[in-house]
């Protein structure tokens, strides 16, 4: 925890697939609703594949901590494979959430979260992608899952500037923004709360 | 008018640079200041900024290009990190004692051996007698401010300057910042006009000449005279950036000191999270406070003792280790600072955050802890100690 009210968030996925680009796409979008915000990677060994973790603290007033997050509100897990090999649930707290990206379903994943008692939520991001974008680009719907799950953003506003931040980042492309849109909108639909 | 907006140290800097708009860049990527070259060459590819910029083979080859344009009269900026200051170590000391206003960005990242790419403060710190300025950030924010600050302090005083921040956890770190107009930067720089320069065709003049020991020792007290007299222009400047934009800086900055029983010295962006810390302990109604140095050359001597004789028991962290026997580059200049005086303090020492290694606000919790044994026993027992490290508590002794 850091000051009053702060959301703090763990990221984990691996080095090339966007949990870092994803973690700073959720500190824009919460400074675009007004938040402080801090989102920062941690690097270990630099290549692709391995594993990598990235954080988000969000509060109402200026954070003043700069070290990692121990005691996480959510954790996201951009990569279903991590679960075997990283202990992602530690120290999550039992109020948050953890939200993975799978196929499968959250009773199927509990045993392999070692005891984490919390809500476990559960998108199928690469399904989104695929259908919107027409690539395996999870980074749109994770953003999005958090953001209905930790509600750390109103979602109307949240859907709002995400319209005006992607047309900013690809006005040459009109279709990539459709499909952001369209792969937003339908994870904060599909988002399963178990 | 100021912008509310978002970015990354790095970011930051780049965007200072930017709007400062430099004569001269020369520099070559290292890891974690890449970002800040390739930022600034977007800038350029985009027309934003007229920069003459030098690509390089090495950073020894950087810095010998901003010497080259320095003394030339133009005004020139690089950027490094880690091996790479450690690669432009000759000639750092030649900038200097040409008495050359070059400002480089050092994101601070450990040495090598073993090979590491994070956050620690043994880059700049083995750099510290080479003449440069060196100032330090918290906060993506002051990163953004010390870099605007620095053109003008190394150019009145003729001496280049470090603007130093910390390797991912700032340079890569996103936060909220609150950006100056570009006129406004523009005008608080000012145009650059060298009293003496190399392209001066009125005034031919000779720059790093041979110096015979008749005249060396001279040169080099002519220096030190500088990096004293440097101590007034960092504060006029710092007050003409407060009336710019309202935020105050100064050799260092006070946390919670005034009714203090014990305290932190700390650099960087650890002392944000030590004055967490200290809120939560003050809400237990324990006097703790914190001491952020952010100029360490010139070394603030005396305000900084006076600062520390506030408290009984003080703890100095230093993010790199001097292989001194004797403690940390920090403590042993704060603690020496104190030396003439009556009521001091006891001072001990933390190595601490090494190659990347996390600090947290419980580490700083438990210092503050170990801080009131002191007051309370009057034994400092082991000066030299390590925080964050396996068998945590581990000793010299």
């Amino acid at each position: 925890m850091a000051g009053t009210h702060a959301v703090e968030i763990r990221w984990h996925g691996r080095g090339g697939q966007g949990a870092k680009t994803a973690c700073l796409l959720l500190a824009d979008a919460a400074f675009d609703s007004g938040k402080y915000v801090q989102g920062f990677p941690e690097y270990g060994p630099e290549r692709q594949g391995a594993p990598i973790t990235a954080y988000n603290r969000i509060t109402e007033s200026p954070c003043k901590v700069h070290s990692n997050i121990y005691k996480p509100d959510y954790v996201v897990v951009v990569d279903e494979t991590l679960l075997s090999t990283v202990d992602v649930t530690a120290g999550l707290s039992e109020d948050g959430a953890i939200i993975i990206n799978t196929e499968k379903k959250a009773d199927e994943l509990r045993p392999m979260l070692r005891g984490y008692k919390g809500q476990v939520c559960t998108l199928d991001a690469k399904r989104i992608a695929e259908e919107n974008l027409g690539k395996n680009y999870p980074n749109t719907p994770m953003l999005a899952a958090v953001v209905k799950v930790s509600k750390v953003i109103e979602e109307r506003k949240f859907v709002e500037d995400m319209k005006h931040s992607f047309e900013h980042k690809f006005h040459n492309k009109p279709s990539v923004v459709t499909g952001n849109m369209n792969a937003l909108k339908q994870t904060l639909r599909e988002v399963k709360v178990g | 008018m100021a912008k509310q907006d978002r970015m990354s140290g790095n970011e930051a800097v780049a965007y200072a640079m930017k709007q400062i708009n430099p004569d001269v860049m020369g520099a070559f990527p290292i890891t974690p200041s890449t970002e800040i070259p390739q930022y600034y060459s977007e800038y350029i590819a985009d027309g934003e900024v007229d920069t003459e910029f030098i690509t390089v083979e090495s950073e020894h080859s950087a810095m010998a290009s901003v010497i080259g344009s320095s003394a030339a009269g133009a005004r020139s900026v690089t950027a490094t990190s880690s091996c790479g200051l450690a690669y432009m170590w000759e000639l750092l000391y030649v900038a200097a004692s040409m008495r050359l206003p070059i400002t480089m960005a050092v994101v601070n990242r450990a040495l090598t051996g073993p090979i590491n790419i994070n956050n620690d403060h043994s880059d700049s710190m083995g750099a510290r007698d080479s003449g440069w300025i060196q100032i330090y950030a918290e906060t993506n924010q002051e990163v953004y401010d010390n870099f605007i600050q620095a053109i003008p302090i190394s150019e009145r005083m003729r001496l280049p300057i470090m603007v130093c921040q910390d390797g991912f956890i700032t340079s890569h770190g996103v936060s909220n910042i609150e950006l100056l107009d570009d006129e406004e930067v523009r005008d608080f720089v000012g145009e650059y006009e060298p009293e003496h320069f190399l392209l001066n065709s009125e005034e031919p003049y000779a720059v790093g000449p041979y110096g015979i020991s008749a005249y060396y020792m001279e040169a080099k007290r002519a220096q030190a005279q500088s990096m004293k007299d440097s101590m007034a222009v960092i504060m006029d400047v710092a007050n003409e950036f407060k009336e710019l934009t309202g935020r105050d800086y100064g050799f260092f900055e006070e946390y919670m000191m005034g009714d203090a029983e014990v305290a932190l010295v700390v650099i960087g962006s650890s002392a944000g999270t030590g004055k967490e810390a200290v809120d939560r302990l003050r809400g237990e109604g324990k006097k703790v406070g914190l001491i952020k140095l952010r100029v360490f050359r010139p070394f603030p001597r005396k305000p900084l003792a006076y600062a520390m004789c506030k408290v009984k028991a003080v703890a100095v962290m230093d993010k790199a280790e001097s292989f001194s026997n004797s403690g940390g580059p920090l403590f042993n200049e704060a603690r020496s600072s104190l030396y003439d005086l009556p009521n001091k303090p006891f001072v001990i020492n933390y190595i601490y955050g090494l190659g990347g290694r996390d600090i947290t606000v419980e580490d700083f919790y438990e210092i503050y802890q170990d801080l009131f044994v002191i007051y309370r026993t009057d034994d400092p027992e082991d000066v030299y100690r390590y925080i964050g490290v396996r068998d945590s508590r581990y000793r010299y002794e």
